[in-house]
């Protein structure tokens, strides 16, 4: 099957600050590669500063790269122009950790919602209601809430709004940058869930960017494990679960072992 | 450091060029000059008014003007009165001291009545004795300052407390050192009370709401939790964290020493820069009104610079920012 | 265990804007032994902010301790005037909070925020609050102190801030500090760094930690016994192993249930759904008769409605406030 991104020997370098560029130039991602299946989820797993972020921004074209390729629908993204660019961003949706700061407080859900087919293109107003009511549902959100307004909704329920509007463009990946993180453990689940469900329905594939490696094995297919910029450790979900090699790996896996293996550990005693 | 003071430092630098330019074009734009005035008086004769006006190059082109005068005035020298007769720069520090003396001693007094103020009013944000205290404020913004200084004027007039203009006494010359200081110090409570009045209102509402929001950040209630005392969390807490604006307004305090009590001086006939600077645009006594311009101008300017260095100084994150640069 | 803290059917009520009054806390009962670890598992809503934030009568312009008893060393912090409060605060019980690059002063070096606490609770001079400063400093830092010590908050991590913040709180050796989700912005392995600290310092200096979290992860293997806070009441409370490998509570079940189960041994059940809590967290607002999670609870039974369940001692200190044990 076609990989649906192919991202290869991507470099992202950020410019020293100041007048004379004296301060050295800082690498965020070093030379990285993969690539994503239709219907399937890559976790990209690392502490903060590891790069993951940065890595994701390129990938949603909201950064340019300073080196390699990154191969999306037979075209190098890398390489197009921002008019071209344009065209193609519809197709890659960016999802938030806080989907506080990332829907405007004043806008009614429904305009939040809709507001990418008004960037994009000349639709009705009827048309764009009637199609952000129907990706509302594909969240789980009711009509009713169309017209609220983000600050009244609980932490899950703007994260679901923050879906829904990565969706009303039907993209065909999703990247979702620590969308679990800030949220309450059942709140959590419940996320997870419509994540796996849409998965399923309509063969996305996500990126899914976490510090998490206990999500992340849930979650993804592969796990790709990221320190100072490169990917250290890449494999299917159980292999790195249960045979780790890297250090940052192991820490990770050490972080997250606080939780039910502990319990186990505990249940044994 | 020497970076940040060097930035600054120009920029200051290319302010004062730009407003002496400007000021010099401003005022040999305006139609007429010194000159024009002259030539309707029957007693100047034809011939002595162009050999003044040769002698002070009024007709020169501006450019050259300007040159001369700007390199006169990098050796110091601000040109000359023609009014007076004399180089302005004396004429206008005599000036400048006495309108310092008022604003400086309104400007300690206001500061010294808003930031105890301020913070007490913002410790009690939203209750009676601060919303008493806004509408007492209130109430002194909406009164204009001149009718405020008309006012005092006729109380003083009237009850005959105070001295009621001028800056000394007769005789001033024969008293002695401490009757001088007595009588210049009851000379000045009128005007110092109508600028103090006119600022105060203004500064206060900035240092309440800089100190209330200063409250409400999670720092604050940290401290607190630690046990910090209510005094220290109010004096070097709350107002070390709202620093920014207040330096800021600091800034605008001292710049505006010599161009915030125009009126006031005008008004109670105090020998400062006002009643200078309105005389001698009336009578386009041109150098002395540039002059006057760019002395106010060298106080924005060094107003701001203050403010900067005291940020740099109060900051360590714009400290280290000025270090990674 | 020596009680230090107890905590007696605290209430908090915040007024809104409307008129409006909701119960934070709603009549919750705890205790806290000397160098014991409590951890405190909640999610949003279930007032576990307020539960720190009042236990130091810290609570927001809008909300107010509407009844009951804060024992701490016998004396109820509820009752104190003001002197006593600060006299208190940060020498016997300390807070640390949730974001460290929020809760230090930006434009005061770390050394002289350490001093300041001294310095509210002490007659010492400036030298000597220096060096006691670099003392303590010493406790929660390894390496270079005098960095530290000179250290402007923007100039450290977040994990060197939040351990700065600690030293803060331990500086008066209090006999408890309250930690309000103090790792919940850390990485992974720095949140585990912060946590091994807890230990250490609880270890040498006796020093008891009531630990508010979200997430069931990390009280595992770190405190000694675990309360779970539902709608402002206690659901459940015991020894952490006895709550998280065999809770009783039907909305502690649910709650573990919804973390991905990656345990050695058992299979991945790779993008299976997880079990979710159906409904949503109930409205504080409503005073509601009976069990405040009948509406969300799969066992519930007709009497839930109605009766409101009282703590049922289960042994070994495990108390359960649920119908299905009579208490």
């Amino acid at each position: 099957m076609e990989p649906v991104i192919r991202v290869e020997n991507l470099v992202k370098r950020h410019a020293g600050r100041g007048f004379g560029r004296r301060a050295p130039g800082f690498t965020a991602v070093d030379s990285v590669s993969f690539s994503i299946l239709p219907g399937t989820t890559l976790a990209l797993v690392g502490e903060s500063g590891s790069g993951k972020s940065s890595l994701a921004l390129c990938l949603a074209c909201l950064e340019r790269v300073t080196a390699g390729q990154i191969w999306f629908e037979g075209r190098d993204l890398a390489a197009l122009e921002e008019k071209e660019l344009r065209a193609v961003r519809p197709k890659l949706q960016l999802v938030f950790q806080d989907p506080a700061n990332s829907l405007n407080p004043r806008w009614a859900v429904g305009k939040i919602v809709a507001e990418p087919l008004l960037v994009q293109a000349r639709i009705a107003k009827r048309e764009r209601d009637a199609r952000a009511a129907q990706v509302l549902e594909r969240v789980g959100l009711s009509a009713e809430y169309l017209e609220r307004r983000p600050q009244e909704l609980s932490g899950g329920q703007r994260q679901r709004v923050a879906i829904a509007r990565a969706l009303i463009l039907e993209p065909k990946l999703l990247i979702l940058d620590e969308v679990l993180s800030a949220l309450d453990c059942s709140i959590q689940a419940q996320i997870a869930n419509l994540l796996v469900e849409l998965q399923r329905t309509y063969g996305l594939a996500y990126l899914f960017v976490t510090h998490d490696l206990r999500m992340a094995a849930h979650l993804a297919d592969e796990i790709a494990v990221m320190s100072r910029g490169k990917i250290v450790e890449q494999g299917a979900a159980e292999k790195i679960l249960r045979h780790a090699r890297c250090e940052e790996t192991k820490s990770l896996l050490g972080a997250a072992s606080l939780a039910p293996e502990a319990i186990a550990a505990v249940r044994e005693r | 450091m020497t970076r940040f003071l060097v930035r600054r430092l120009a920029h200051a630098a290319f302010l004062l060029l730009g407003v002496s330019l400007l000021a010099f074009l401003f005022s040999t734009l305006a139609p007429g000059n010194y000159f024009d005035e002259m030539r309707l008086n029957p007693q100047i004769s034809a011939e002595r008014l162009s050999a003044l006006r040769a002698e002070y190059q009024v007709d020169r082109p501006m450019a050259v003007r300007y040159a001369r005068w700007a390199s006169a005035l990098l050796h110091g020298d601000l040109g000359f009165s023609f009014a007076y007769n004399t180089p302005v720069a004396p004429l206008l520090w005599t000036r400048a001291r006495n309108t310092l003396l008022l604003t400086g001693t309104a400007t300690v007094l206001v500061w010294i009545l808003a930031l105890p103020l301020g913070v007490w009013s913002a410790e009690r944000l939203g209750r009676p004795a601060d919303v008493a205290l806004s509408w007492a404020t209130a109430v002194l913004l909406i009164i204009p300052d001149l009718t405020l200084a008309l006012g005092l004027l006729v109380l003083a007039v009237r009850s005959e407390w105070l001295p009621t203009g001028g800056m000394v006494s007769v005789g001033f010359d024969g008293f002695s050192a401490a009757h001088k200081i007595r009588d210049v110090a009851l000379h000045m409570v009128l005007p110092v009370t109508v600028l103090v009045a006119a600022a105060l209102p203004v500064l206060l509402r900035h240092v309440r709401a800089a100190v209330a929001e200063a409250l409400e950040v999670p720092f604050l209630r940290a401290a607190e939790g630690h046990g910090i005392s209510r005094r220290r969390l109010l004096y070097r807490y709350a107002l070390a964290a709202a620093a920014h604006p207040l330096i800021a307004l600091f800034g605008f305090s001292l710049g505006t020493l010599l161009s915030g009590s125009l009126l006031v001086e005008v008004v109670m006939s105090w020998p400062g820069l006002g009643p200078f600077l309105l005389e001698a645009i009336l009578a386009r006594d041109l150098y002395v009104v540039i002059g006057g311009v760019l002395l106010s101008t060298l106080f924005l300017v060094t107003g701001n610079f203050v403010a900067d260095l005291l940020l740099y100084w109060a900051d360590p994150r714009i400290r280290s920012e000025a270090a990674g640069r | 265990m020596n009680q230090i803290l107890e905590v007696r059917d605290l209430r908090v009520a915040y007024g809104g804007r409307d008129g409006g009054v909701w119960y934070a806390l709603n009549g919750v009962s705890f205790g806290v032994g000397a160098g014991e670890i409590l951890g405190v598992l909640g999610e949003s809503g279930s007032g576990k902010s307020t539960l720190a934030a009042t236990l130091l009568r810290l609570l927001p312009a809008n909300g107010r301790i509407a009844g009951g008893q804060i024992l701490l060393e016998a004396a109820d912090v509820v009752q104190m005037d003001a002197e006593r409060l600060r006299s208190v605060r940060g020498r016997r019980v300390s807070i640390v909070f949730q974001e460290p690059s929020l809760a230090l002063h930006p434009t005061i070096r770390i050394g002289e925020q350490v001093g300041e606490v001294l310095h509210a609770h002490g007659t010492l001079s400036k030298r000597e609050r220096g060096e006691r400063a670099r003392g303590i400093l010493a406790k929660v830092f390894s390496g270079d102190i005098e960095r530290i010590f000179s250290s402007y908050p923007h100039e450290l991590s977040g994990g060197q801030q939040q351990r700065a913040l600690i030293a803060q709180a331990i500086a008066c050796e209090p006999v408890v500090v309250v930690a309000d989700e103090p790792t919940a912005s850390l990485d992974p392995t720095t949140q585990r760094e912060i946590l091994t600290l807890f230990q250490t310092l609880r270890d040498q200096f006796g020093i008891a930690f009531i630990f508010i979290t979200h997430n069931p992860a990390l009280l595992a293997g770190f405190a000694d016994r675990v309360l779970v806070l539902y709608a402002g009441k206690v659901a459940e409370v015991g020894p952490t192993h006895a709550v998280l490998s065999s809770p009783q509570h039907p909305y502690t079940q649910a709650l573990l249930k919804c973390v991905p189960q990656v345990a050695a041994g058992e299979a991945l059940r790779h993008k299976a759904l997880l079990p979710v809590i159906g409904g949503s967290a109930p409205s504080l607002a409503i005073l509601s008769r009976g069990c405040v999670f009948e509406p969300r609870c799969e066992e519930r039974m007709e009497m839930c409605q109605t009766q409101e369940p009282a703590a049922a001692m289960l042994g070994n200190r495990h108390e359960v406030s649920c119908l299905k044990f009579p208490a």
